[in-house]
């Protein structure tokens, strides 16, 4: 009974949100749009079962992911030891500026053309738009995460007679860690608007394709499964990103 | 030979535009070992600028400090620093990880240090919020963690700049009294900055009252001959607090005619 409220309380809130969402679609796709162009949750949660049982969405699902994963990680462990790198030093800083400054105004998705000549329509024609869409957000949290760094948090670690490596390692890494992860989340999300992107150009799977196949054959069901798809994933992938970062956080100072 | 000694020391800021602004200027002091010195000056005065030459977070722009007969160079163990916010803490880390965290740095093997934490811990009144991590901590219990992770470490003194001064009134009493007892256990010692001639008295063995910046330096010394607890309403206490008063008066004055 207790669990029950606790579990209420938490995510309570969420659950009636949730529901309400998909009440307001009901609603409009019946009454207010009534056409097979706007099919309503029920339908398209059929066809999402039906696709599910046969194994067609999770190939797309897992396509997707996957090359967001690869992607994603390949960037983020790319980004997190330059932006360290360009926090810490400010030569390093003046040096890569000019790059993270002027690439991250080109957005990935204008890429798209490029990575294809380059890489084909193949896998690394994606991850290599995922890592670049990636790399810059995180190498500028993280820079910016390092030079938040409390001046006293070292100089205190000075008088306890640290050394300038256990400085970083103990100080200036955890100090730096919810930044860097406020960093990918935000990459995370870009990671989806580009791989759906670069799906609809050239794939042969993938929740992006799906979508231009719905669009190609009129299979209005299809499109939607792949949108609330997406949706899903997007929330619970970004749950993580928050429960993760309050955990690391939640241990900091209200203003970090 | 006193432990400290700032010889003729000079620090100048140097702002974006390019103008230079002297906080001190051939500053002069000695403090001996054992000694509970207070720095006491109005705001802008240069205080802190003398604390952190002397924890080596800077360096002087001329003269020279001397620390156990070695110039002051760099940071080092043998001062610990107590800051005035809770900045300095490690939010990612507990209260005794805090504590520990010197020691840690030293390669202490892990049941050994935490003993040594546990200790502190309790010596500054935080039994049983080992576990706390800062942000779940008081900022009097805030800056007890802070004692103790400098004290734990065992440093040849003890350097707090104003640390007291962002506490409520009672709380701030109350970590006087007990930096009073600690310090008259530990006999560690300290140089204690503030703006506050209650909190001198009450703490130091001497007071030193540096004129209002720039180009500041020690206006006068006075050494407090009061042992034990003292009472803000003693009337030895009164005669301390007439004394520094009138020294530190005319000081306040220009401080505040010149920010103005």
């Amino acid at each position: 009974m207790r669990t029950a409220r606790r579990l209420w309380r938490i995510y309570g809130g969420y659950a009636v949100g949730f529901a309400s969402l998909f009440l307001l679609w009901h609603l409009a796709s019946v009454y207010l749009v009534s056409s097979v162009l706007f099919p309503p949750p029920a339908a398209v949660f059929r066809k999402g079962l039906a696709l599910t049982r046969n194994g067609v969405l999770l190939e797309h699902l897992s396509a997707s992911v996957q090359r967001i994963l690869a992607g994603f990680l390949a960037g983020s462990l790319l980004g997190i030891p330059i932006g360290l790198a360009m926090g810490s030093f400010r030569p390093v800083r003046k040096l890569l500026e000019p790059y993270t400054e002027f690439l991250r105004f080109i957005p990935s998705v204008a890429m798209i053309t490029v990575a294809v000549i380059w890489f084909g329509i193949g896998e690394a024609s994606k991850i290599f738009l995922i890592i670049y869409t990636t790399v810059f957000i995180v190498i500028i949290n993280t820079a910016a995460g390092v030079s938040a760094i409390a001046p006293n948090k070292i100089r205190a670690a000075q008088a306890l007679g640290a050394t300038r490596t256990q400085i970083f390692l103990h100080v200036a890494l955890p100090a730096t860690v919810p930044y860097i992860l406020t960093g990918m989340r935000l990459a995370m999300a870009n990671s989806f608007t580009t791989i759906v992107a670069a799906e609809l150009i050239a794939a042969n799977e993938g929740l992006g394709k799906m979508l231009w196949d719905g669009r190609m054959f009129m299979l209005v069901d299809d499109i939607f499964v792949s949108l609330v798809t997406l949706g899903l994933l997007g929330f619970a992938v970004d749950r993580m990103f928050r429960w993760s970062i309050y955990t690391f956080a939640g241990k900091y100072s209200p203003a970090t | 030979m006193s432990l400290v000694s700032f010889r003729a020391v000079t620090k100048i800021y140097r702002s974006l535009q390019g103008v230079d602004y002297p906080a001190v200027e051939r500053f002069t002091l000695d403090i001996d070992a054992g000694e509970f010195f207070c720095l006491l000056g109005p705001s802008g005065c240069g205080k802190t600028t003398v604390l952190k030459l002397l924890a080596g977070f800077e360096a002087p722009s001329s003269g020279e400090i001397f620390m156990d007969g070695r110039r002051v160079t760099g940071a080092s163990r043998d001062r610990g620093v107590v800051f005035q916010g809770d900045d300095s803490l490690y939010g990612w880390l507990t209260a005794v990880e805090n504590i520990e965290f010197g020691l840690r740095m030293r390669g202490m093997a892990r049941a050994e240090r935490r003993r040594r934490a546990m200790r502190y811990l309790d010596l500054v009144g935080l039994t049983g919020q080992e576990r706390k991590y800062p942000a779940e901590l008081s900022g009097g219990m805030k800056q007890r963690i802070q004692i103790a992770r400098a004290l734990v470490n065992e440093p040849t003194m003890l350097l707090m700049d104003e640390p007291f001064a962002a506490l409520d009134a009672q709380t701030r009493s109350l970590m006087q009294l007990e930096l009073a007892n600690l310090w008259r256990t530990t006999r560690t010692t300290v140089l204690f900055i503030t703006h506050d001639i209650d909190e001198a008295i009450t703490l130091g063995s001497r007071i030193g009252v540096m004129r209002a910046g720039p180009r500041s330096d020690v206006k006068g010394v006075i050494d407090v001959a009061l042992d034990g607890a003292r009472s803000r309403t003693d009337d030895a206490f009164i005669k301390y607090y007439k004394q520094v008063y009138e020294m530190i008066r005319d000081e306040v004055a220009k401080s505040i005619a010149r920010a103005g």
